[in-house]
């Protein structure tokens, strides 16, 4: 081939890919766009202040109200049952895995695990509908058939994988040196793990738990399935609520027309979902490279 | 002041046990979750798997239901995903770890394409209504769902091929290039060859993910109530995950045989691919001398 | 090593540099620098065709680094710098009309640990022919590449199993392989970076015995740290110091009356 086709079609070549690559811009691009024009015509027919002060949600009724805090606090409560149970589960299970486990235990373990997470959304809302809200209302007094707090336990376990992983992946990246160093003054393992490699891992272990608490927040079908689809401004997870990505769905399925303000409120309450995964996201990226800089 | 003895060794074992324990109970309560789920779905719906169930469509009769429809809207869908989502990723994979190196765009592009991988997937759903039923007209079809699930696995087919090609060494490339052969020449016989099981495996298991997803078909405009499988990609559809979530959803108990049915289905589905991803990198291995 | 073994050197051949031959390389001024470090500082040398030029010097000193200016193989590492010129055959190969490809095409280059392609002895060989378009009918390809293997002295080793892989050769064969696998796309020059360096002594020897063949037909530049190597091999030796060249001539002198006393002490192990 001719020097001056060969340059030609490299430069082609390398264009092409280049484009590819820019593709995940228009991706980001896309999902700003297509938010921020449909939420910024919602915001003409609704006051941003009642948006974020309101406390009732009806959007879909004839009296319309739309204050977002019954949604949040939805959001916020599910995922906040998830999170007590994955984060101290799931750090636990990282602590036995990087300072105890024998290696046998953990080619058995971390694969197990990691089916736990493979588990299609849709499959573990069947499950926390249909074996373990009524499990749980042996237990719990007053337990609805739509609450709060099965499909955040069973979020919880969902999540725990990766709290444990990340939690791990952070332990292990603290030089032994350190653990070494508590051995030789008589600590034993959970000491030195309690003591000296959590604390060391310490940025990297907090990096994961935002991660999954952005996860929990952004899931979807387990809390569109258990735990009913009322937008209720509360704390009880005994009472079925609704979250912010439930709602999306419940209004995608129906029958709200293009262009009305019903069919937008599902792009204002994206947009602030969005918002709040992005903030969660950055601030754990910025928690890790800190925790790298330490060790790398 | 008497001084305060020391904590003595016994008492330390017994913290150092008792983290154990705790953490082998966590553990093993984690694990019998799953086997618990593994166990209530086939007691409920291994009973009603059969022939019938595999060719039917929807019904209001849940004995007459089937996930026919289901189960081809998902396989449709899926291959219109990776024939979008493979040349992207792979592509933009090549672009950022052959040719891009530190420049300012590729920089800016692996943060984007991180940021990405932690996006809920129902904002992925409301990026496919408003960009390819709507805007590009596409309506609730075959092609938009597709697409939008092909923008959901990218960043995971971009990340897990990056990862694949790095585990080509450069001295590969090196003695490539030193006989002559371009960039791409390098690239195409050398380095995509060589990091070809990698590649394979991370595009099946994404794929496999996509394959669970629900909410943003849901929002794309799939149906609940559809009695035929795809014929085109601008046919209408639905997929083994919303069938299943559609039965879940109503209260009649011979639905919820079904839901469990349908997720047995699902699961083969999903282990199947997993499986065909291990075998081909085993395979794929095993030919490198 | 304390005191100067007797060097076994070849006497001085008939093909030794001579004055009206104009070189087949040529650096001159030539500086390198990794991001701010400078490699190599104000590098002057003429390498004459159809010999045997050694570079020796200690660890880092910048030999490595020369050799690889000299088919440009340095650009794919990012944030260099080069200035001052490199010619072979009169032009410049730094400037920016230089067919890098091409270039590379014609100065070969063999690396220190082998890296034969994960593909078979047939395909190695046949690769540089087939990126650079040389490959003609099917049985001109067969006969290119047993030319190639039989200059490489391995043919008759590896005839009968030209379709199985080339990485259950051994460490020796496999670097004659990639020997021949550059020696296919009938380069002009050959760079050679301790080509032995990770082989046993027969291995070593029989390299050593292949270099001495093929310069009749080539010229061939070869980096070591084996001094005894490089007095067996070479007819010229530079010596690297430090990024700078410190002496260069035939290599019966260097190693028996080097004019500076920095490569005296080299060669006689005083450091290095």
């Amino acid at each position: 081939m001719r020097t001056e086709t060969r340059r030609l079609v490299e430069a082609v070549i390398e264009r092409g890919l280049f484009l590819c690559a820019a593709t995940s811009v228009l991706v980001t691009a896309g999902i700003i766009g297509v938010l921020l024009f449909e939420a910024l015509l919602f915001f003409q027919d609704v006051s941003v202040l009642d948006f974020f002060t309101d406390t009732e949600w009806t959007p879909l009724f004839a009296q319309k109200r739309f204050g977002i805090l019954p949604l949040l606090t939805g959001t916020l409560l599910v995922s906040a049952i998830a999170m007590v149970v994955a984060l101290p589960a799931g750090l636990l299970s990282a602590i036995y895995l990087s300072e105890y486990a024998p290696s046998g235990l953990r080619r058995v373990v971390k694969p197990l695990l990691e089916v736990l997470a493979g588990v299609p959304t849709v499959v573990y809302g069947y499950f926390a509908l249909l074996f373990v809200t009524p499990l749980l209302q042996d237990i719990v007094p007053g337990l609805a058939g739509y609450n709060a707090l099965s499909p955040g336990i069973v979020m919880g376990i969902m999540i725990l994988p990766l709290v444990s992983s990340l939690s791990e992946d952070a332990l292990h990246a603290v030089p032994n040196g350190l653990r070494e160093g508590a051995y030789a003054l008589g600590a034993t393992r959970m000491q030195a793990a309690l003591r000296v490699v959590v604390p060391a891992a310490f940025s990297g272990i907090s990096a994961s738990f935002i991660l999954a608490s952005s996860r929990a927040i952004g899931e979807t079908m387990i809390v569109a399935i258990a735990s009913g689809l009322e937008p209720r401004l509360t704390l009880d997870p005994r009472v079925p609520i609704e979250t912010m990505t439930a709602f999306i769905v419940q209004v995608a399925q129906g029958d709200a027309a293009t262009g009305t303000v019903e069919y937008r409120t599902i792009f204002a309450v994206g947009m602030l979902l969005f918002l709040i995964t992005f903030l969660l996201n950055m601030a754990s990226d910025w928690l890790r490279r800190r925790f790298r800089e330490q060790y790398a | 002041m008497r001084p305060r003895p020391p904590t003595t060794p016994r008492l330390r074992q017994w913290g150092d046990r008792l983290l154990q324990v705790m953490a082998l109970l966590v553990l093993a309560l984690a694990l019998a979750s799953l086997a618990t789920l593994l166990y209530d779905v086939l007691a409920d719906g291994l009973g009603r798997l059969s022939w019938q169930f595999m060719t039917s469509g929807p019904s209001s009769r849940a004995e007459r239901a089937g996930i026919y429809p289901g189960l081809f809207g998902s396989l449709w869908v899926m291959a219109v995903a990776a024939a979008i989502a493979v040349p992207l990723g792979v592509g933009s994979a090549v672009y950022l770890e052959e040719y891009g190196g530190t420049g300012r765009w590729a920089h800016l592009i692996e943060i984007n394409i991180a940021n990405l991988a932690g996006v809920p997937s129902v904002v992925y759903g409301l990026l496919g209504l408003g960009l390819f039923v709507r805007a590009l007209q596409l309506g609730s079809s075959v092609l938009a769902g597709g697409a939008t699930l092909a923008l959901l696995a990218l960043p995971v087919v971009i990340l897990s091929t990056r990862e694949a090609l790095r585990t080509v060494p450069l001295s590969i490339r090196e003695a490539s290039y030193a006989l002559g052969a371009t960039k791409w020449q390098t690239t195409w016989h050398q380095v995509l060859p060589g990091a070809l099981p990698g590649v394979l495996t991370g595009l099946i298991l994404a794929l496999s993910r996509a394959v669970g997803e629900t909410a943003p078909l849901i929002v794309v405009g799939a149906l609940t109530y559809i009695t035929f499988a795809p014929d085109g990609l601008d046919s209408p559809f639905t997929v083994l995950p919303i069938q299943i979530y559609n039965w879940v959803s109503r209260p009649e108990a011979p639905f919820a045989e079904n839901a469990a049915a349908g997720i047995i289905v699902l699961l083969l589905l999903l282990l199947t691919m997993n499986a065909t991803a291990i075998v081909v990198r085993d395979r794929l291995q095993k030919r490198r001398a | 090593m304390t005191t100067t073994p007797r060097l076994q050197v070849r006497p001085a051949e008939a093909g030794a540099p001579r004055a009206d031959q104009p070189p087949k390389i040529l650096a001159e001024g030539l500086n390198f620098y990794y991001g701010s470090k400078r490699a190599l500082a104000d590098i002057h040398v003429a390498i004459q065709p159809h010999l045997v030029t050694a570079f020796i010097g200690p660890s880092g000193c910048g030999k490595s680094t020369f050799l690889r200016t000299l088919n440009r193989m340095n650009d794919i590492i990012p944030d260099i710098r080069v200035e001052g010129r490199v010619e072979i055959d009169g032009r410049d190969i730094y400037a920016p009309s230089t067919d890098v490809v091409e270039l590379r095409r014609r100065v070969g280059m063999v690396f220190q640990k082998s890296n034969p392609f994960p593909k078979s002895i047939f395909e190695n060989v046949a690769y540089g022919l087939r990126v650079n378009g040389l490959t003609g009918s099917r049985s001109e390809l067969q006969d290119r590449v047993e030319g190639s293997l039989k200059s490489a002295a391995i043919w008759d080793e590896v005839k009968d199993r030209l379709h199985e892989s080339a990485l259950a050769l051994s460490g020796g064969q496999q670097q004659r392989l990639c020997i021949a696998r550059a020696l296919a796309v009938q380069p002009e020059v050959l760079l050679m970076d301790e080509p032995a360096s990770a082989l046993d002594p027969i291995a070593t020897q029989r390299i050593e015995e292949l270099i001495y063949e093929l310069k009749t037909d080539y010229t061939i530049v070869i980096v070591t740290h084996n001094m005894q190597q490089a007095a067996r091999v070479s007819d010229v030796t530079a010596f690297f110091w430090l990024g700078k060249l410190v002496e260069f001539g035939p290599t019966e002198r260097i190693f028996t009356s080097p004019t500076e006393k920095l490569t005296e002490d080299y060669v006689t192990g005083r450091f290095g």
